[in-house]
């Protein structure tokens, strides 16, 4: 009988749960899963020097011009370092939301780039929440600069540099995001036979938005074994990100003269307290080559 | 005993009878149209949830904005970031009232629709009229109205100003089933 009283206070309940409910209470019940991939959590694809943890989403082409002119330091007679300029020209594209696959060329060595980039997690809000996003990244460079008695001619593998980066960030709500990347850079030529082949190096970096549309960026890189005959520095970079519908235009200010992870990371030799700062920028300009996947 | 199966019994019938009278879609169709001289520019979110119940003639309807989708996937983001700020206000929602919904069968009728329509986490009241069809297991709303991108206090940067439309159309096709 107890069983019966039960079942009938149960089915008493069932209509009367449904009348109480308003229309939007309902709505909120069937609304699914509400997990959201987090993102915007850099402007663009580039922290500073370095890469963020961004990719472009399938079937976009970016088109990245940057410059660093030289050094403030060197005075009037070089217009504050404007007289010199490097550049580095680069086409990405993504295949998925993924995967990138991207080429550059950049004038400081004449050095050629090529790399990837896959996002393996991604930050996510909501039901299932996921607290970092992780890209990984991994570039081969090929310095072709004719720096050389002819007698000494490199090899082509002589010639040839690997990046390989782990980017990790979390945003910290939407004005503050936080990148670390710990880099492990192989030189199959060093300057000197002392010198490590092997490199490791950990960097940090933020970007911290100040409107809708501009950021200021910091990026530091600290080389845990970087090379002995030559008197390298850590990069350092701040910079202002602005950002206008398909365009981001970074100002940087860095120690750095390249514009490649082997260079700034690893070959860096201005101090930027005694200053030895490159005025530099970074333009892009995405493309939507391929429509983009309805999902 | 008998009694409290014949309750049970008339419980059931109540409790069905009641269900019918919801009727709700998970799939719905809401896209936004914007034409400027530069460029027009599109999305479409599939995933508009929508509740009608019979009895009232309230509608109640509510999307995520980051379920619009773009042709180019950067507009879409900084659709999200930098215009409708997603992650202050990830959705729209509208509250509001079919009139005569007792005089609409299964032929195609045009009503009017009025509510509240909350963007952005401004609301503003809407009246549209509506193509509507009852049956006993769908009802079909479809139709289009207009908003102005001002009243929903988004910010348009200059720079961009002469891309955006002022007026945005926003179309819309529901297809409710029973819920039970």
């Amino acid at each position: 009988m107890k069983n019966y009283l039960l079942l009938f206070i149960f089915v008493l309940m069932l209509p009367f749960k449904n009348l109480a409910q308003d229309l939007e209470s309902i709505l909120e019940e069937e609304a699914s899963d509400t997990t959201l991939t987090v993102s915007g959590t850099f402007n663009g694809t580039r922290l500073l020097n370095g890469h963020s943890v961004e990719t472009r989403k399938t079937g976009v082409l970016e088109f990245l011009i940057s410059h660093r002119f030289g050094r403030i330091n060197s005075g009037f007679d070089q217009l504050f370092g404007l007289d010199d300029s490097n550049i580095r020209f680069g086409f990405e594209y993504a295949l998925n939301n993924r995967l990138t696959l991207a080429v550059g060329r950049s004038s400081f060595e004449k050095t050629f780039d090529i790399y990837g980039k896959y996002r393996l997690l991604q930050q996510k809000s909501g039901e299932n929440p996921f607290p970092f996003g992780m890209t990984l990244f991994g570039s081969a460079t090929a310095k072709t600069i004719k720096d050389y008695l002819p007698e000494n001619k490199p090899t082509f593998s002589e010639r040839l540099t690997y990046t390989g980066q782990i980017l990790v960030a979390r945003k910290f709500g939407p004005n503050v995001s936080l990148q670390l990347m710990p880099t492990f850079i192989h030189f199959n030529t060093v300057p000197e036979n002392n010198d490590p082949h092997d490199m490791v190096a950990l960097g940090i970096g933020t970007r911290i938005k100040i409107s809708q549309r501009v950021s200021i960026n910091g990026e530091y890189y600290y080389n845990l074994n970087p090379f002995e005959s030559i008197d390298v520095k850590n990069s350092i970079a701040f910079g202002v990100d602005i950002e206008t519908g398909g365009h981001i235009f970074q100002l940087v200010f860095t120690n750095a003269v390249s514009m490649i992870e082997k260079g700034f990371i690893a070959e860096t030799n201005g101090g930027f307290f005694n200053g030895d700062i490159h005025f530099g920028f970074n333009i892009s300009r995405a493309f939507q080559v391929k429509k983009a996947k309805q999902n | 005993m008998a009694k409290i199966f014949g309750l049970f019994f008339w419980l059931l019938v109540v409790n069905i009878a009641s269900g019918q009278d919801k009727f709700l879609t998970k799939e719905g169709f809401v896209s936004f149209f914007s034409h400027s001289i530069v460029e027009d520019i599109k999305a479409d979110n599939n995933q508009v949830l929508s509740i009608i119940d019979t009895t009232t003639g309230k509608i109640a309807i509510q999307l995520l904005m980051r379920s619009f989708m773009f042709e180019k996937a950067l507009m879409q983001e900084h659709f999200n970031e930098n215009y409708v700020e997603s992650h202050k206000y990830p959705k729209a929602t509208f509250s509001g009232e079919i009139t005569n919904l007792d005089e609409i069968d299964d032929t195609n009728t045009v009503t009017e629709i009025v509510g509240t329509l909350t963007v952005h986490g401004e609301k503003k009241e809407i009246s549209t009229m509506v193509d509507i069809r009852m049956m006993d297991d769908e009802i079909v709303l479809k139709g289009d109205f207009k908003v102005d991108v001002a009243d929903f206090k988004i910010k348009i940067p200059s720079i961009v100003a002469n891309n955006i439309a002022k007026t945005i159309k926003v179309s819309f096709e529901l297809h409710h089933k029973p819920y039970e």
